[in-house]
């Protein structure tokens, strides 16, 4: 076990002052990633912030870790390249729904498929608010905006199908308001070794206000949230989720109705996408029966590792020093001297 | 019968044939005798976009050109000599460049009447006289291969494709060429197959006996040596190079390398070859596109490592975005551009230097990085380690502009010693450094201008650096006018200050009054029409730019030296117009953007008119 370092959430904030419109859901979830930070036990210089461009990517300005802030959409390529040569930090790239699933999409679903040993957050609040008031790709169908005004004309991604579909081997789901299942989820991602995928619902209380109410109101959220725990009975208010007989996927149905022996266990370890997938199928278009919680934890080897053991395999093999092995190099193949 | 022996100075041969001929590895072969015979040699593959282009058509055709001789020459020669034709296509796309006189050897088996239709001929230009200004060689190569072959268990097909053996044989007996690393090759080659060993070399030798026997080839060749600095020496293409150079970086700065590349042509090769030398702690990376490529790239180098990203023109300009970045975060990062002929998909096997603007220019705001270009095949090694070292020293991208035409010719390379190579050894920062005890990531070295690099995993450096503007010293975000104004000016200035060598001027006697300035790979020709000047007694001077960005400190008191200064590009006169901007000197621009190097021949008449009529 490692020297317990007694770092507190002070020591992970920046000395920059915060500039989110105030309200706004990213305070909740840096506080709340601020005061998980020390429960890592990884000293502050070994871990890394990288972001793309957005409200949520002005992230790593208030942590007092490494940080960079990058271009728009491109943060998980660059993170690729960072943990692939240095597979001794932890890398957290924060993102947004625009940033990740519009202009970064490709990189996304590439570093996912790759299993590159990074955490990505991303704060999905269904807009695009630094620009203020466009839809963005996780906006619903029809939704209204600066850019739409007669409403938006494409379907909306859903930032978790899309991740599995990916095979992304950690997925969660969780809420900015929601400290502690918040911190819960994070400590999971963080003991994932490989690419770590969180979506967190973040309201923007200027362009999108109240956009997941439904699932913080004390009077819906036990009807609308579904809370994932490994190794239970996925139940919720009335309902609970079965495998509809004849069907693909899961489906809810009030638990009166059920065998409770047909309710589905929660397993995050199932090794096919598709279980989680289904679960990623749930919500209905008003939020009624979103999952939140880890859907998938499966390892498998991290593109860094991949890539560092072909390296030392190569080392291994090799005889001399760097200096002798490059004029090997040089001089192979045809010479001729004169 | 013993054959007339004739002793040549220089010779330029083309082998030329279907996609799927294997004229590439011919050429190959051959070029690999000539160099252990001491030949100086240049070479110059030409072949088309597409893997398989229909056989036999004229977009199919394939060729490799040789150029060897017993001085030390420049280029892979303007025109062939010898003109290998495997079958009508080949002869015809290459018929128009070749002088009266020219021997040609052609596949008499594949002139069928099929073949002739194929690319437009109504009759044989072997029987209609056409080819009267020739010396025609008609070998049946293909029935000949397949008959040496006989009873030997390959089959039909296998026996056909050993015809380029064949060929090879007869060439390299030809030429007195030493063949006893080709058929070494072969055995490493078919190593899995020992029937295709066999058989290849047994086309080889029928290749050479034929020569031996045949009366069609009265005559023999030989070409002695050049007089060759003293050393080892390997063929090289400007690609391989390139990749051993960056190699060569690693080790001499004693970083990793990692690479980010996205396949595309010409530059490919160069991931090839960098991802088979893992064991000097090389990552190599085929990303998802080119954006991304660079983008690991450059997280590599934010942790330390020697961050390179290669590609040609098309992907330049999809990383443009990323490379902005790096001059705002002012790390390493080193950009090769394999330029090919644009815009757009433009032709990809085809070489140009129409990239000097984007590499000047080419992105949003005042970023400007250093520029880089090679000259000759195997100084793409040397100008790598250039480019590796000035991002390394001042912390910025840096782009190193080779073409196709360096990247897939071939030179003899005269082989460094390694610890002739510079020391590219960095500090990274390990403490504070400012009097009060903090760490200001954008304070700067006083001579070099680069702030610290200070990597993650070093304890108390902990700082967030970005896109958007910082603040001088500090690195804090900034939106502060002059604060802008002062960062703008100093990314500007440290680059502008770089110190790079003086300029080489190439004025045998002191008295040219016209000087031809060029930059990156039209070196050869522009090097070989000037020698040919100087031989008939004009006077020329040469010189040629490595640094584009910055210039050499005494370029403009060069430039005003001479009454006139002629820019030849393979572009429509991007350096020209730089020059002439910066310089305000009344400079002559000659553009060529064929796809094709400059030809000696064609640039020795443009600059004799410059030279007798000012």
């Amino acid at each position: 076990m490692a020297e317990l370092l007694k770092l507190t959430a002070k020591d992970f904030k920046s000395d920059q002052e915060v500039r989110w419109c105030p309200g706004c859901g990213d305070y909740a979830i840096l506080a709340a990633v601020q005061g998980f930070m020390p429960e890592l036990n990884i000293p502050r210089e070994r871990i890394v912030f990288i972001s793309g461009i957005g409200c949520s990517s002005r992230f790593p300005y208030y942590m007092n870790t490494y940080g960079l802030h990058s271009i728009h959409g491109r943060a998980p390529a660059i993170a690729t390249g960072l943990a692939a040569s240095r597979p001794d930090l932890s890398i957290w790239v924060v993102t947004g729904d625009g940033d990740a699933l519009s202009i970064g999409g490709n990189h996304l679903i590439h570093a996912l498929r790759r299993n590159v040993n990074v955490k990505i957050l991303l704060f999905n609040n269904r807009i695009y608010g630094l620009t203020k008031g466009q839809y963005s790709p996780t906006s619903e169908l029809g939704k209204i905006t600066k850019s739409t005004p007669v409403g938006s004309a494409d379907a909306p991604f859903n930032p978790l199908s899309l991740a599995l579909g990916a095979e992304a081997g950690f997925v969660a789901r969780t809420i900015d308001s929601d400290r502690k299942h918040l911190q819960s989820v994070l400590r999971a991602a963080a003991a994932h070794r490989g690419s770590a995928f969180v979506e967190i619902y973040q309201n923007c209380n200027i362009f999108n206000d109240g956009a997941f109410e439904t699932l913080k109101d004390a009077g819906t959220r036990d009807e609308y949230l579904i809370r994932l725990e490994h190794g239970q009975p996925i139940t919720f208010g009335d309902s609970c989720v079965v495998h509809p007989p004849g069907g693909f996927g899961l489906s809810v149905r009030p638990t009166a109705s059920v065998d409770p022996a047909e309710i589905v266990v929660h397993d995050q370890g199932v090794a096919d996408p598709a279980y989680a997938f289904a679960l990623s199928r749930l919500p209905a278009l008003d939020l009624r029966n979103t999952p939140i919680g880890v859907f998938r934890a499966v390892t498998r080897p991290t593109y860094d590792e991949v890539l560092q053991q072909q390296v030392a395999d190569a080392q291994a093999a090799a005889t001399g020093t760097p200096e002798e092995q490059l004029a090997g190099l040089l001089h192979a193949g045809d010479t001729w001297t004169i | 019968m013993s054959k007339q022996v004739r002793r040549l100075d220089r010779v330029v041969i083309r082998f030329a044939g279907d996609s799927g001929d294997g004229m590439q590895l011919t050429g190959d072969r051959f070029t690999s005798e000539t160099a252990q015979l001491g030949n100086d040699i240049s070479t110059l593959p030409n072949f088309p976009a597409e893997i398989r282009a229909p056989a036999g058509t004229l977009p199919g055709v394939s060729s490799f050109q040789v150029h060897f001789a017993d001085y030390d020459i420049l280029t892979p020669g303007d025109a062939p000599d010898v003109l290998v034709a495997m079958n009508p296509a080949a002869l015809k796309a290459n018929l128009p460049e070749l002088p009266s006189g020219a021997e040609i050897i052609v596949n008499t088996d594949e002139f069928s009447k099929r073949n002739l239709t194929k690319v437009g001929y109504a009759e044989s230009p072997l029987d209609d006289g056409s080819l009267d200004r020739f010396a025609v060689h008609p070998v049946a190569l293909t029935s000949m291969t397949v008959a040496a072959l006989a009873g030997t268990g390959v089959s039909k097909k296998d026996a056909e494709r050993a015809k380029n053996m064949f060929a090879l044989g007869l060439l390299s007996w030809m030429y007195s060429r030493p063949y006893e690393s080709t058929l070494r090759f072969l055995e490493r080659k078919f190593a899995a197959r020992p029937e295709l060993v066999a058989a290849n070399q047994t086309a080889f030798r029928a290749g050479w006996n034929f020569g031996e026997t045949t009366e069609d080839f009265a005559v023999r060749y030989e070409i002695g040596p050049a007089p060759m600095a003293s050393g080892t020496y390997r063929n090289i293409t400007g690609n391989a190079a390139l990749a051993l150079g960056l190699v060569a970086a690693g080790v001499r700065a004693k970083l990793p390398v990692f690479l980010g590349a996205y396949p595309i042509t010409p530059a490919s090769d160069i991931l090839h070859e960098l991802s088979k030398h893992k064991r000097f702690g090389i990552t190599t990376m085929q990303a998802e596109d080119e954006i991304a490529a660079i983008g690991a790239a450059l997280g590599a180098s934010y942790g330390g490592a020697l961050g390179v990203t290669t590609t040609s023109g098309p992907g330049v300009a999809l990383k443009g975005e990323t490379i902005s970045l790096a001059v705002a975060l002012e790390l390493p990062l080193v950009i090769v551009d394999v330029q090919r002929a644009g815009p757009s998909t433009g032709m990809p096997t085809k070489t140009e230097q129409a990239d000097l603007n984007m590499a000047l220019f080419g992105r949003h705001g005042e970023a400007p990085v250093a520029v880089v270009a090679p000259q000759s095949p195997s100084d793409c090694f040397h100008a790598a380690i250039e480019a590796a070292r000035i991002a390394l020293t001042y912390r910025t991208p840096v782009i190193l502009l080779s073409d196709n035409y360096v990247a897939n010719g071939s030179e003899p390379w005269l082989l460094p010693s390694v610890e002739s190579l510079p020391d590219l050894t960095v500090e990274f920062a390990s403490a504070a450094n400012a009097p009060d005890g903090r760490f200001l990531p954008y304070l700067r070295d006083p001579e070099t201008m680069a702030r610290p690099w200070a990597v993650p995993g070093t304890p108390g450096l902990e700082h967030r650096i970005g896109g958007l503007e910082k603040a001088d010293k500090t690195g804090d975000i900034s939106y502060d006018p002059a604060n802008h104004d002062l960062m703008v000016r100093t990314r500007a200035q440290r680059i502008e200050s770089i110190p790079v060598p003086d300029l080489a001027v190439d004025d045998p006697d002191g008295e040219a009054r016209v000087l031809v300035l060029g930059w990156g790979s039209t070196y050869g020709p522009i090097g070989a029409a000037c020698r040919a000047l100087r031989q008939r007694g004009l006077t020329i001077a040469q010189a040629h730019l490595r640094h584009l960005h910055p210039m050499p400190a005494d370029l403009g008191a060069v430039l005003a030296r001479y009454d006139r200064v002629v820019i030849p590009e393979m572009n429509l006169g991007q350096l020209h117009h730089v020059i002439r901007g910066r310089f305000l000197i009344d400079a002559v621009p000659y553009n060529k953007v064929n796809g094709l190097p400059f030809t000696a021949g064609e640039l020795e008449s443009m600059l004799e008119d410059v030279v007798k009529n000012g």
